[in-house]
Formats: structure tokens, C-alpha cells, sequence
């Protein structure tokens, strides 16, 4: 129970993940309290790792889903932009940074396609 | 599928990655988040918050009996007095340690921690055994942390919430009369401010 402490975060995405949720909840879109019983909900549920390896994991669908309850961003937008990063990611040269505008699928047209 | 003689297309995202980069995209287009918030956030994570607080706010408590007693009596405005102050309602609770009382603090629900003083909690504080089993046997808990405590010393445990959150203010160690904040500070260890560590004895 008492390994050698690991990093706050295993992964940049992590970083980002907790980030939005406490950027958003900063700015009043949910409360800490509301947050933290979704989260403990997953985090006691059956899918949960015992080693707790699989936090962030739950951290980010925590997310997905509250942004869907309160109408803020539905998950199929979600999926279908992170397609388009997908794809703009393999579209996108080596050494060059990734932008959403390099998907193919884009054609030029602004992100704005991919949600809503 | 891929080509394997093309002459671009190495990049690829996992799933992860690209999930939280259109989490990022959506939420920043329709302006529900600042992406300069965000790097603010992470900035503090990484520099600013961390047990290094804590430690100084129970080096002070021990040195300065009246800012213990602050500490005891809203420990939210006394660690505010050394420049950590934390997010909108969240509140502080200072638990001391005493010679009858050791104090153990764990999230049971998920993982709320003091992260202004104690920066964001370590993965084994926010793992099922842990959250189980410091209610249910905090002896054991602590006997697999190193800790042994007398059978005479009642054991409390706090059970954090989103509003409040627990720092555990160690015994201050013997032999320690002569030093000064500073070097009080260098024993303070994060363990020990959850209470399932002992501040260290100097060398």
C-alpha cells in the first residue's frame, strides 16, 4: 500500500484533464461537491483498478459525462472531434505541430463542423 | 490502412490524448474555458502548491504558539496568514497530534485532499485499499506505513469531503528545541501530514 511515490501525472492529458475540471468549476458550471460524488461514484464502482492506476481515466469520463448532463458539450461532438484530431495528427508531418485544420477531412473549413 | 513508404503521417494521438484535446476545442470555442486558465492551473500544480506549504505551516505552528492556536480555531484564514489560500469554499481543518491522539486523514468517496498546503494527493491515497481500509483498520493501515503507535493512543480518522479537507499537524519531535523554522520544516514530511508518517527526528 506503500510503493514509491509516481508522478502527479502519468501523461500531459492528465494534466489537461484535471485542468478543465477545475477551470470549470472555477467559473461556477458545477460545484466541487457535485463533481467529487460523480467521481466517487466511478472511482467505487466495479470498474475501478485497486491500485488506483486508472484515476484519470475515470477523472475524464467523470467530465464527459457531467458536460452532457448540463448541456455544455455532448458526447458525440466529443468523439467526433477527437476523430478529427485523430486524423489531423496522422495528416501532420513529422516536427510539425498538430492543428486541427490539418484534418483531411476538414477541407479547409473551420472546426466549427465538428460540433453542434 | 497505412502505407508504410508515405512520406509524412507520423504523428499519431491516443485516444486519450485526442479526447481531452476536443474536451479542450469544444469547451474553448464555445468559451466555457480560457486556455490561459488552463496553463495556470497546471503552472501551480507543478510549482506552486505542494506538501513543501504544509510543511511551513506546521514548522510556524510549532515555533509560534499563537499561530497554533489560530490554527486550531480556523486553520483556513492562519494558512492564508503565510500566503496559501485555496479555491472558493473549500475549508481547511488542522488536526493535532498528541501524545493520546493520532490523526489519520483519508477521502473514503474519492480523493479530496488539501492540495493548497499538501499540493494533489499521492496514487496511493486515491486507491480502493487505501480509501477502505484506513476506516475500517488504521492500525494496519499505519503498520504498513512504518508506524507502530502505542496500544494506549486512540487513533481518529478524518474523512475528507469537497468542502472540507484535513492537515494533520504532527508531534513536534524531541531534540528540535534549538532549531529554527526552517530547518523544523525539513522534517515535516508529507506523510506525516496525512498521519501516516511521524515527523522525522534530526539527525
Amino acid at each position: 500500500m506503500n510503493p514509491p511515490d509516481t508522478p502527479t501525472f502519468d501523461a500531459p492529458w492528465q494534466a489537461q484533464a484535471f485542468a478543465l475540471a477545475v477551470a470549470l468549476s472555477d467559473a461556477g458550471h458545477f460545484t466541487w461537491t457535485e463533481w467529487s460524488e460523480a467521481l466517487g461514484a466511478r472511482l467505487n464502482g466495479p470498474n475501478a483498478a485497486r491500485d488506483g492506476s486508472d484515476y484519470y481515466d475515470h477523472w475524464l469520463e467523470n467530465l464527459v459525462a457531467l458536460l452532457n448532463a448540463k448541456g455544455l458539450a455532448l458526447p458525440e461532438a466529443i468523439d467526433t472531434t477527437a476523430q478529427a484530431w485523430q486524423r489531423a495528427a496522422t495528416a501532420t508531418p513529422h516536427g510539425k505541430p498538430i492543428a486541427l485544420s490539418n484534418d483531411p477531412k476538414a477541407q479547409g473549413a473551420g472546426s466549427d463542423n465538428y460540433h453542434n | 490502412m497505412h502505407d508504410h513508404d508515405h512520406d509524412h503521417g507520423d504523428n499519431s494521438l491516443d485516444p486519450m490524448t485526442a479526447r481531452v484535446k476536443a474536451l479542450e476545442t469544444i469547451l474553448t470555442e464555445k468559451g466555457l474555458v480560457d486556455p490561459a486558465a488552463l496553463d495556470a492551473i497546471i503552472e501551480s500544480v507543478q510549482t506552486k502548491i505542494g506538501p513543501r506549504n504544509g510543511a511551513k505551516v506546521v514548522a510556524r505552528a510549532w515555533s509560534d504558539p499563537d499561530f497554533a492556536a489560530r490554527l486550531a480555531e480556523d486553520a483556513t484564514s492562519a494558512v492564508a496568514e503565510l500566503g496559501y489560500s485555496g479555491r472558493q469554499g473549500e475549508h481547511l481543518q488542522a488536526v493535532f497530534n498528541t501524545q493520546d491522539t493520532h490523526n489519520l486523514v483519508v477521502c473514503t468517496l474519492c480523493s479530496c485532499y488539501p492540495w493548497t498546503v499538501l499540493g494533489l494527493p499521492p496514487v496511493w491515497y486515491k486507491s480502493p485499499p487505501y480509501r477502505a481500509r484506513a476506516v475500517r483498520d488504521p492500525r494496519g493501515v499505519l503498520a504498513e506505513f512504518g508506524v507502530t503507535l502505542p496500544e494506549s493512543t486512540q487513533i481518529r480518522v478524518w474523512d475528507s469531503t469537497a468542502e472540507l479537507r484535513y492537515l494533520v499537524v504532527p508531534e513536534r519531535p524531541e531534540g528540535t528545541e534549538g532549531l529554527d523554522e526552517a530547518a523544523l520544516a525539513e522534517l515535516v514530511t508529507r506523510d506525516a501530514m496525512i498521519g501516516c508518517g511521524l515527523a522525522k527526528v534530526p539527525a
